[in-house]
């Protein structure tokens, strides 16, 4: 890739007050419009590198390296749906725009239109106490994508989920990604998610958190179903998994 | 998405099983309500009872119904006392949920500013009220005195429960905040203060009993100095007297205003929360 990444990590050095070194030599370029997964076990570091991203916390040393000089605009989709419980659908996913002082009114289109890219355009009013657990999902992601963000961030945002709501979750993703030329990077645990979703996968080593391998996944980006059957899903899923076990065997070297 | 077009075509009109389910959540409903009041008027009717069967005179235990009796002969006193009692009551929690809320506020700006006042409140807190009701009333007037009390007990609940609404925000939305860079304002209005929106009505639940058990309190010590018009010094007179059935009287007045409390505060909180928090209306199951 001769282009300059969206964004570069460089080296990161991450240690908790309690000791714990989360990241250590961590390398990672982002390029503009991919669907980049973070994949490695639990306790890894990956949600300390998306925090790092997203400009939650600060590197010890290293650098978090953006193309346009400072952090554009993104979404964050965490675990959990993370939706104000007190106000309805409508007025959460219209809370990027409020913050930015965007007024009810100009905003209401937009968040509608973001609503009914997610399947909830009945549920404007309803509040999330009264939503299944997809649905809230989906509810975090119109919020994430109403200021349409040329970058999102989301943190194993599906984990919670049963495997069908997860599958047409995957798939609704595939496409809105697609469509708003979204780059994304996505936080998983699961070598079959990260192989459907991405256009790379970055399989990360425990202990210090780092980056040890990456795959190219050059199938095309919007991906059906019939993609989890093909020869080619399950040769992509071995690898990534053969590059898991090296990676959790390089914690003992 | 088939999901939400699911749950969507549910909501077209009530089907008949749906109608059936209304009529038994009414009939719960029922249930709960006239339950308890069963059990109280057959409580009632058994001291009655016992009064008359063993003929208590009433200056030792007065029957419901020479209550009852008292209440409509001496209403114009009482209802005098009630008003004193209530009107003391109100403007100390109102006092007790301004000053709460704005300290919990202030304390939520940073741990140094909480370290610094948390003691003082507390220690307003373990003091009981009773104790500071006689220096209340060498240092004020008596009627100040008395809404002094009341506002002290009121003002801590309001204070705890605000002060740890506001802490235990969920702090992945306060992250969402800082990535949209919202300014410190805006995290307060759009965000702590909802999400402390429970808390701090269930402290004002608490804080309303208190209230009134504080002008109680304080109008019996000031009692003794013959200046108090509220319900407490109606049962200090009352005592005095030997009016025993009075005294039952203003007693009953105290405690339907306790419920009434209670009951105005609950409704407060169900219409306020009633649409998203579950300590608020039932959860269906
Ligand atoms: N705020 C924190 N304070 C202290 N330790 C932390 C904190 N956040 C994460 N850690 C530690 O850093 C390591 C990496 O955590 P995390 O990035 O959450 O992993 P992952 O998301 O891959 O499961 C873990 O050992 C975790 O306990
Ligand atoms: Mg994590």
């Amino acid at each position: 890739m001769s282009e300059k990444p969206l964004v570069a990590l460089r080296g990161i050095e991450k240690r908790f007050a309690s000791g714990v070194r989360a990241l250590g030599g961590l390398d990672l370029d982002v390029r503009q419009g991919e669907f980049l997964s973070l994949l490695g076990p639990s306790g890894c570091g990956k949600s300390t590198a998306l925090r790092l991203i997203a400009g939650l916390s600060e590197p010890n040393s290293g650098a978090v390296e953006w193309r346009d000089g400072a952090r554009p605009e993104i979404g964050f989709v965490f675990q959990e749906p993370t939706l104000m419980p007190w106000t309805s659908v409508a007025k959460n996913v219209f809370l990027p725009l409020r913050l930015q002082g965007v007024a009810w009114r100009d905003a209401a289109s937009r968040v509608r239109e973001a609503l009914a890219g997610v399947g909830l355009a009945g549920f404007a009013d309803a509040y999330p106490r009264e939503l299944s657990g997809g649905m809230r999902m989906r509810v975090s992601i119109a919020r994430a994508l109403v200021t349409k963000p040329p970058l999102l961030l989301m943190d194993e945002p599906f984990a919670a989920l049963d495997e069908i709501t997860r599958f047409r979750l995957n798939d609704d993703l595939l496409a809105l990604a697609a469509q708003l030329k979204t780059t994304v990077i996505f936080v998983t645990h699961s070598v079959f998610e990260s192989v459907y979703l991405s256009s790379r996968i970055a399989v990360f080593a425990a202990r210090p958190g780092r980056v040890t391998e990456t795959i190219e996944i050059s199938a095309p980006r919007v991906r059906h179903s019939d993609f989890r059957l093909a020869p080619e899903f399950s040769d992509y899923a071995r690898r990534a998994s053969a590059a898991l076990d090296a990676a959790s065997g390089a914690r003992a070297a | 998405m088939s999901e939400a077009r699911e749950a969507g075509s549910a909501a077209d009109g009530p089907r008949l099983d749906e109608r059936v389910d209304a009529a038994r959540a009414w009939r719960a409903r029922l249930v709960e309500i006239a339950l308890p009041l069963a059990i109280f008027a057959a409580a009632l009717g058994l001291w009655e009872a016992v009064v008359r069967l063993r003929q208590i005179p009433p200056y030792i235990l007065p029957a419901p119904s020479v209550i009852a009796e008292t209440l409509v002969k001496d209403w114009s006193v009482l209802s005098a006392s009630l008003l004193v009692t209530l009107s003391i009551t109100f403007e100390a929690l109102i006092a007790a949920t301004v000053g709460g809320v704005a300290l919990a506020i202030l304390l939520s700006q940073s741990k140094w500013i909480e370290r610094a006042f948390l003691p003082f409140a507390i220690v307003l807190q373990v003091t009981p009220v009773i104790a500071i009701a006689p220096l209340l009333l060498v240092w004020l007037e008596p009627s100040t005195a008395v809404l002094v009390c009341a506002f002290l007990v009121a003002f801590f609940p309001v204070l705890a429960n605000t002060a740890l609404g506001l802490a235990s925000t969920d702090y992945n939305l306060v992250d969402l905040f800082e990535i949209y860079r919202a300014p410190r304002w805006k995290q307060l209005v759009y965000l702590r203060l909802p999400s402390a929106l429970p808390y701090f009505f269930s402290g004002l639940r608490i804080a309303g009993g208190l209230a009134l058990i504080g002008a109680i309190v304080a109008e019996l010590a000031a009692g003794a100095a013959g200046q108090g018009t509220g319900l407490a010094f109606r049962i200090v007179e009352a005592g005095f007297r030997l009016n025993i059935p009075r005294m039952f009287a203003a007693l009953a007045l105290i405690s339907a205003t306790g419920i009434a409390i209670y009951g105005f505060f609950t409704a407060l909180s169900t219409m306020f929360l009633g649409r998203w928090h579950e300590s608020a209306g039932g959860r269906e199951r």
